[in-house]
């Protein structure tokens, strides 16, 4: 294994949107940029590059952007430290199945994006129920649903797109069930008018799988199977029913990936990191664009991107991004209201539910006195290789207990990885997988 | 799109065909097999988050364990093991 050290003037991590847009702004303003990315390819997951699927019109011009701006990207590299240079920039260490390796850059921009926020229900373990986001992903990567009945159950607009996609692969999407009232997302869909191409894009979504039902008020209870989901079972409070299914997607929108801002001590408030007019954290010299500082979509994590880029290369931010990034952000805020999960969603879960999927801690074996802290050291509850990510949202809604600190490496890292530059205090081998 | 190719993988013994550019979970899934990997307390398990997330779709890849199939492009001569071929 070969390990490399190398310097830049800004080092990116995550290649989505607002990773691209930075890196691109900043190389273009003359900075020495690296980009770190875990995908095969920039793009992140809503441009995820794929050999099967076009990408949009938008997205090539990004990554011709991207790849003429002169920043070195590293795809299928995973960042797994980030520490101060003694004060005099950031260390960041990485790892691809090529070997370890360390960049050392006077600024840092976290653009690591958000995940789907998984709530367990009985039978969730179970193969084929996968996430909504989730199914995308296969779906781009070239999973084949021809003729698989499919059932959507969760919250959001990602629903209508998965479904429409879905169909169009030749899928049954038995039925479409979003957990928000009708009210809410009519009264939602009513203000789109303002934004005529949303609503445009909405409608057509809708009319590419008419023959689906959309519920709304609607949520999972259960899923059940031997060797893989066949049956969900729905509610809508009053009356249940139950569906045969061979995939179930289900998830509850969208979470930031805050991780590598928490270990680096930047604040982060309600599950986003807080920045300031020019993305900057409240550490100096780590700014941080797109879904981290709060889930605004793609069109958000552009203007988020590109104006950290401008900042981290030392240029003015640029009014015109600005006001654009408000308008934004208004809207963002106004997705959220409408998609608010009711409480019924964060109590799916019975006592034999299994809560932590890596370690297979049930939520019975978690006593509601405890401190996240507690439920890891005596059941192991986040202590697997996701190291928290899935059931750490789910036990602030089930236990409502805050996130735990983070330590490095923030994902199972090789031991040799921590060996890059050789400092005694970096070998430690606590909390390697 | 340009017509895609196919390439030549080995999953749990069992010679496969795979799209060119596919994710080796994406070629599991088609090849029919839903257990990925088996659970601390033994119950299957397949991909969940689709983008390297959950760490739920740990297969074997060409001897390396704990690959994320999610994460991972098939390659001619590829050999995958699953907690399906242990059963």
């Amino acid at each position: 294994m070969t390990a490399q050290r190398r310097e830049c003037d800004v080092v990116v991590i995550g290649a989505g949107p607002a990773g691209i847009a930075a890196a691109a702004r900043a190389a273009e303003l003359g900075a020495r940029i690296m980009v770190i990315d875990e995908g095969i390819g920039p793009g992140g997951q809503i441009w995820r590059p794929s050999s099967r699927v076009l990408s949009s019109g938008r997205a090539a011009q990004w990554r011709s952007r991207l790849s003429q701006s002169g920043a070195t990207v590293l795809s299928s590299t995973s960042a797994v430290d980030a520490r101060s240079d003694e004060g005099r920039g950031w260390i960041v260490a990485a790892e691809s199945l090529s070997g370890a390796l360390e960049i050392v850059a006077g600024k840092l921009i976290l653009a690591t994006g958000a995940r789907e926020r998984f709530l367990p229900f009985p039978g969730w373990t179970l193969p084929n129920v996968v996430g909504i986001g989730g199914a995308q992903a296969l779906l781009k990567s070239g999973t084949s649903f021809r003729g698989r009945r499919v059932v959507i159950a969760g919250s959001g607009p990602l629903l209508l797109p998965v479904a429409a996609s879905m169909s169009k692969v030749g899928a049954k999407v038995v039925l479409v069930a979003e957990q928000a009232p009708f009210e809410s997302v009519s009264r939602y869909t009513l203000g789109l008018w303002r934004r005529p191409s949303t609503l445009a894009q909405a409608a057509l979504l809708r009319a590419s799988f008419m023959k689906t039902r959309y519920a709304t008020g609607t949520w999972v209870v259960a899923a059940d199977g031997e060797d893989h989901v066949r049956n969900v079972t729905v509610t809508d409070g009053v009356k249940s029913r139950d569906m045969d299914c061979d995939v179930l997607c289900a998830a509850f929108g969208l979470i930031p990936n805050t991780e590598l801002a928490r270990l680096l001590g930047c604040r982060v408030e309600r599950g986003s990191v807080i920045v300031t007019e020019t993305q900057e954290t409240t550490i100096a010299g780590v700014f941080c664009a797109g879904e981290p500082t709060g889930i605004g979509g793609v069109d958000l994590s552009l203007v988020e991107g590109e104006i950290a880029g401008a900042a981290a290369a030392g240029r003015a931010v640029d009014d015109g991004l600005v006001a654009r990034r408000a308008r934004l952000q208004s809207d963002a805020a106004a997705l959220d209201r409408a998609f608010a999960l009711r409480s019924e969603v964060s109590r799916l879960a019975t006592d034999d539910t299994i809560v932590c999927r890596c370690e297979d801690v049930r939520l019975r074996d978690l006593d509601p006195s405890w401190s996240i802290r507690q439920g890891k050291l005596y059941t192991r509850a986040g202590m697997g290789p996701c190291q928290g990510r899935i059931c750490g949202a789910a036990l602030e809604c089930l236990r409502g207990w805050p996130p735990d600190s983070v330590r490095p490496p923030i994902q199972p890292a090789r031991l040799a990885t921590f060996l890059v530059g050789a400092k005694a205090e970096t070998t430690d081998e606590q909390g390697v997988h | 799109m340009s017509a895609s190719r196919s390439v030549a993988i080995v999953i749990d013994g069992r010679a496969v065909t795979a799209t060119e550019g596919v994710t080796v979970a994406s070629a599991l899934l088609d090849a029919g097999v839903t257990a990925f990997r088996s659970s601390t307390s033994g119950s299957v398990r397949g991909p969940v988050c689709g983008m390297g997330i959950c760490y739920e779709c740990r297969v074997t890849i060409d001897d390396v364990p704990h690959r994320r199939a999610c994460l991972v492009v098939v390659a001619s001569g590829m050999r995958v093991d699953t907690a399906s071929g242990n059963a």
